[in-house]
């Protein structure tokens, strides 16, 4: 199960719109492209995936059935 | 402040103007600066002003009678909005908000009018602009009339499940709107409205499916 949203660097530009709308503070510009910051947990609002121009950033859901049905 | 010239040449309405020309217009052009949260104009007020997205993520959105927020659309740096009710004359269509902390440029409706008149090209920029926002427009509009969105998410929701772990699969919100030819921000607002009829629970990175009969009832399959 991802902790963090999932970065690919070959498509992020830097440009940090997703660090600014991030509310966790998980998120972090190094050497123009997006990182994780370890230790913070992401809440998965997606928020940064919504604002990405290139899709450089991704939050997958899971998708499951509850144990208690048929 | 000083409106740099290089920030207005990255937005539509200026595109393919010289310096020359962008001296003059950049006189009427002011800046804006807002924090996270905060809210830049509500529907329903005296449109004045044509906002441009310098720095910073900004969001356009609808509240309804009982206070559910809808986003309409994000506008990143290089964007504008707030366009069609200050052309036309007449209130905010929308409300706007400041995902980040943001840097706007912004235009007085009185002195667009100048703009335009004195320069043509603006105007065809303009045309441009607008002939593109018209046709998202009419996308949303085949969502909301013909789709029915909620339903096509649902019916994603039950092929894309799984029960053991290995089986699985993981979907972005954008893949889902890639797989029924939809924005994503139309998957967003239906993932809260299929939460609301209590077919599905979203926890975290995890889309739980907690009434699958409701679910299969919405996505129209027995």
């Amino acid at each position: 199960m991802p902790e963090n949203p999932i970065i690919d660097e070959a498509k992020c530009d830097g440009c940090g719109l997703c660090v600014s709308v991030c509310t966790c503070g998980g998120l972090e510009i190094k050497n123009h492209v997006v990182t994780s910051i370890n230790g913070v947990k992401c809440g998965w609002c997606a928020m940064c995936e919504l604002v990405c121009p290139s899709g450089a950033i991704s939050c997958p859901f899971e998708i499951i059935i509850e144990d208690n049905q048929d | 402040m000083a409106i740099q010239l290089a920030s207005l040449k990255s937005i539509p309405y200026f595109s393919g103007l010289s310096d020359a020309t962008l001296a003059p217009i950049a006189k009427y052009v002011f800046e804006k600066r807002a924090e996270r949260g905060e809210i830049l104009f509500f529907e329903e007020e005296p449109a004045d002003v044509l906002y441009f997205v310098v720095t910073g993520v900004v969001k356009v959105f609808k509240t309804s009678a009982d206070g559910k927020e809808q986003i309409f659309s994000i506008i990143r740096p290089g964007d504008s909005f707030n366009d069609v009710p200050v052309i036309s004359g007449g209130k905010n269509l929308t409300s706007a908000g400041a995902m980040s902390a943001v840097t706007l440029n912004g235009i007085k409706k009185k002195d667009l009018e100048v703009i335009i008149k004195e320069y043509p090209q603006v105007a065809l920029n303009i045309i441009n602009v607008l002939s593109r926002r018209v046709k998202e427009l009419m996308m949303l509009v085949e969502d909301f009339s013909f789709r029915r969105v909620s339903s096509r998410v649902a019916k994603i929701l039950l092929e894309y499940t799984g029960k053991e772990s290995s089986e699985r699969p993981r979907l972005t919100q954008q893949e889902i709107a890639s797989m029924i030819g939809t924005a994503r921000e139309m998957v967003g607002r239906s993932l809260k409205s299929l939460e609301e009829d209590g077919a599905i629970r979203i926890e975290r990175n995890r889309i739980i499916i907690a009434d699958q009969h409701i679910l299969r009832e919405m996505a129209g399959v027995s």
